[in-house]
């Protein structure tokens, strides 16, 4: 009998994406799919879909799902997770869609720690919409509506959205990985396995931001893109782990009487 | 046969607890009751008022401009109330506060020094109980009886001072029944 | 089944309960703070959920989430933060969501103020937001009634999948009055289960996707075509109103809602004690409106006359009831400031003596 050593994910459909080439949506779609068949959650797993390039995502996991409007899929995953503590819930978005119209749903919603896991695609531009400026997009880079490159006299600096999180008292796990590698997209998969372990144990928020290229948008090869990335991101976004519940002071602070 | 009455004072007063206690009583005694309490910018430490009404039939409009009675517990309320009392109808000055007269000459007014007689009750928080009762005496809108109740059950969780509210209370209705009106 | 004396904001958030509603989020604005603070109270005694948003945006997707998971779910906010959940509530028109939403209406436009309206009408009965869409809109007179149609309304959305809205003014919500809930109360309709729920998903039905996304255009036009039998159905089977004094003849209709009708009553009474005669309609249900009520009514009065705490916003429907069938009259106040029994009287006087002027359209 011959072993299968290699197969599609329970917990992603047998579906084309509509992704562009090179594009590494289809990548972490997958981790997250592995990650919830190897936990054993598929069933019980409701998924928030964003406005943006992923804003067809339900269409490509194997579980109940929920298509949220712009930036605010932390706060429908909150009406989830409140009506349903039993449901292991995810939010998926992308750096628009979090960080620049989503802001504040997605602080008010890691600082109530609330028990969802939010994957988080930074790939520093508008995809869906077409090369806009993101509030990730970095100093120099070219976009739409920035044709000169972003000024961050004008707009200021890339947000770095694990960074601000971490600053967070409520306990989190927070961490920043990329797939642009064989070996990163490993890490990736076992981030992802710690967050959804957070929360299937009910411990905490937790959020991976994953570096991710855009060629189609930035305008140049999947190659190159992948190069890019490494030269430019990673140096202002650097991976690891921000925040673990263990991690720092988390004794509350009454009021002195 | 419907009673109504605004009654204004300063926040802190106890303007609303009594007209709640007054609502609450007539909906004891069987009949429709509301009681709607100004509310916005003019809660923030100015003046207090609320409409109750009290009524045989349900209860028309819970906003009353030109009320049967106004019981005036400070001198701004007296200034913003006294032209809207219906002509004839019953007007109550609290004098402890109130250095002034009634302006009008066609209602029934009744002036007591709400604070001074329940200072000499040592109830230094009971002119609002005394203001009820003058208005109970004077109008009859509900029973003394289902009043003292409702105060029983308002009360309930402070023991200690239902039975010298219920003294001013009765103090005022001495007062009030000795003008009584019959609205 | 006892009577409380309760503030119309807190019948609204008891009702909730009793309707089985455990989970609201909202976010403070006056004047309905009491009905987020009820509920802050009430629902862990009940097992329940109470969250306070950062925002209405944040809110009414969260309602989102809960509708979605198959839970009764409500939120209450006053005008401003009504504009800020519109985007949602489309959303959750789109997607089908049954939940309920209170708006207990301040005077605008913008920041306005924070007293008495009516000043929604449109918004909810007609513009809330962007796509074809409707609200079934309730709009309750007294604080007993306000709890009775809270009730209703889980039960309408619900049956519809539609998220249901109940129109109150600061009176509504500030005022007490007797209220009793009855007890055993059983749903107004046959509620058929949520099926339709994402809650996980273990291959025994097919997958749920909670949407309002149709990239197709086909489908998103069948998906409307579904959305407005919905509606028409609504408006075959939900019109409620209450008339009074149409038995008898009259001179004059008053078209009125909510408190205002309350107001309209006192004077309808005291003009029929100088031997006046008025009737009344009262639409109860916004949408659908009760036009075919108006219309009947209007035919055995000589005039008609709309109140409103806005600048003229239901007149329309009025207008439409009536298609210029009778001379057409309007009273209002607005920012806050309420009309009284005495001004409906004069109005009505005024009318009957010919020196009312009447709206008239170009």
């Amino acid at each position: 009998m011959p072993e299968t050593v290699f197969s599609k994910p329970q917990a992603l459909r047998d579906v084309t994406t509509h992704y562009c080439p090179g594009c590494t949506h289809g990548t972490i779609h997958r981790l997250i799919a592995e990650v919830l068949d190897e936990l054993g959650v598929r069933e019980r797993t409701v998924g928030v879909a964003p406005v943006g390039c992923s804003v067809l995502a339900y269409n490509y996991f194997e579980t109940d799902f929920h298509e949220a409007s712009h930036g605010r899929a932390p706060a429908v995953a909150t009406g989830i997770k409140r009506a349903r503590p039993d449901l292991v819930v995810f939010a998926y978005q992308g750096d628009g869609d979090l960080a620049s119209i989503g802001t504040a749903e997605i602080v008010h919603c890691a600082n109530r720690g609330e028990k969802v896991t939010v994957v988080f695609v930074n790939n520093a531009i508008y995809g869906m919409t077409g090369g806009q400026m993101a509030p990730t997009t970095m100093p120099g880079q070219v976009a739409t509506t920035c044709p000169l490159g972003r000024d961050v006299d004008l707009s200021g600096h890339p947000i770095r959205v694990s960074e601000m999180l971490s600053t967070l008292r409520t306990p989190a796990f927070v961490a920043r990985t990329s797939v642009h590698t064989p070996l990163l997209s490993v890490n990736t998969k076992e981030m992802l396995r710690q967050a959804f372990t957070y929360q299937v144990e009910g411990r905490c928020f937790s959020l991976v931001e994953i570096l991710s290229t855009c060629p189609t948008n930035w305008g140049i090869p999947p190659a190159e893109a992948t190069e890019w990335l490494e030269k430019n991101m990673l140096p202002y976004y650097p991976l690891g782990v921000f925040k673990t519940p263990e991690s720092g002071s988390r004794e509350s602070m009454p009021l002195e009487r | 046969m419907q009673n109504d009455v605004i009654m204004a004072g300063f926040g802190g007063q106890g303007i609303l607890l009594i007209g709640k206690i007054l609502a609450y009583a007539g909906m004891h005694e069987g009949k429709e009751v509301s009681w709607l309490p100004s509310y916005g910018p003019e809660m923030r430490g100015g003046t207090a008022n609320c409409t109750v009404v009290i009524s045989d039939r349900p209860v028309g409009s819970p906003v009353i401009r030109s009320p049967r009675a106004v019981v005036a517990m400070n001198l701004p309320s007296l200034d913003k109330f006294e032209p809207d009392v219906r002509p004839g109808g019953l007007l109550l000055i609290n004098s402890s506060l109130i250095n002034r007269k009634a302006a009008r000459d066609d209602l029934t007014v009744i002036e007591f020094p709400a604070n001074q007689i329940a200072n000499e009750l040592g109830n230094r928080r009971g002119a609002n109980m005394v203001a009820l009762g003058v208005y109970l005496g004077a109008t009859e809108a509900v029973s003394l009886e289902e009043v003292v109740e409702v105060v029983r059950e308002t009360f309930a969780a402070k023991p200690g001072v239902i039975e010298i509210n219920i003294t001013a209370l009765h103090r005022g209705h001495e007062i009030g029944a000795a003008c009584a009106v019959g609205v | 089944m006892t009577k409380k004396l309760m503030k119309g904001s807190e019948a609204i958030g008891e009702a909730a309960v009793q309707a089985g509603c455990h989970l609201f989020f909202g976010y403070p604005i006056t004047p309905q703070n009491e009905i987020p603070e009820y509920m802050s109270m009430r629902l862990p005694q009940v097992g329940g959920t109470f969250v306070q948003a950062e925002s209405e945006v944040a809110a009414s997707n969260m309602l989102y989430g809960a509708a979605g998971s198959g839970e009764r779910v409500m939120t209450s906010s006053s005008s401003p933060g009504v504009s800020l959940m519109a985007e949602a509530i489309s959303y959750l028109a789109g997607a089908e969501l049954p939940v309920v939403i209170v708006n207990i209406m301040r005077a605008g436009p913008g920041l306005g103020g924070i007293l008495p309206s009516q000043n929604d009408y449109l918004q909810s009965t007609k513009g809330m937001a962007h796509g074809d869409f409707r609200l079934l809109v309730l709009a309750p007179w007294s604080v007993q009634e306000a709890a009775d149609l809270v009730q209703d309304a889980f039960d309408l959305a619900d049956y519809y999948r539609n998220p249901v809205l109940i129109l109150g003014d600061g009176l509504i919500g500030q005022m007490m009055e007797p209220v009793e809930f009855a007890e055993g109360r059983e749903p107004i309709k046959e509620l058929p289960p949520k099926d339709w729920a994402a809650t996980g998903n273990d291959g025994s039905k097919p997958r749920s996707v909670i949407n309002s996304l149709f990239l197709d255009p086909e489908e998103l036009e069948r998906h409307n075509y579904h959305l407005k039998e919905k509606y028409d159905r609504m408006e075959r089977d939900e019109v409620r109103f209450e008339t009074s004094g149409l038995d008898a003849d009259y001179d004059l209709l008053v078209v009125a809602y909510g408190t205002v009708a309350r107001v309209c009553s006192t004077a309808i009474e005291e003009l029929a004690d100088r031997g006046v005669k008025v009737g009344m309609v009262r639409p109860v249900s916004l949408f659908p409106y009760p036009y075919r009520a108006v219309r009947e009514a209007a035919r055995k009065a000589k005039a008609v006359l709309v109140v409103e705490l806005s600048m003229g916003q239901m007149i329309e429907d009025v207008r439409l009831a009536i298609e210029g069938s009778k001379p057409l009259h309007f009273l209002n106040r607005t920012g806050g400031m309420l009309v009284s029994p005495d001004e409906v009287v004069d109005k009505i006087q005024a009318i009957s003596e010919g020196s009312s002027q009447e709206v008239v359209h170009a």
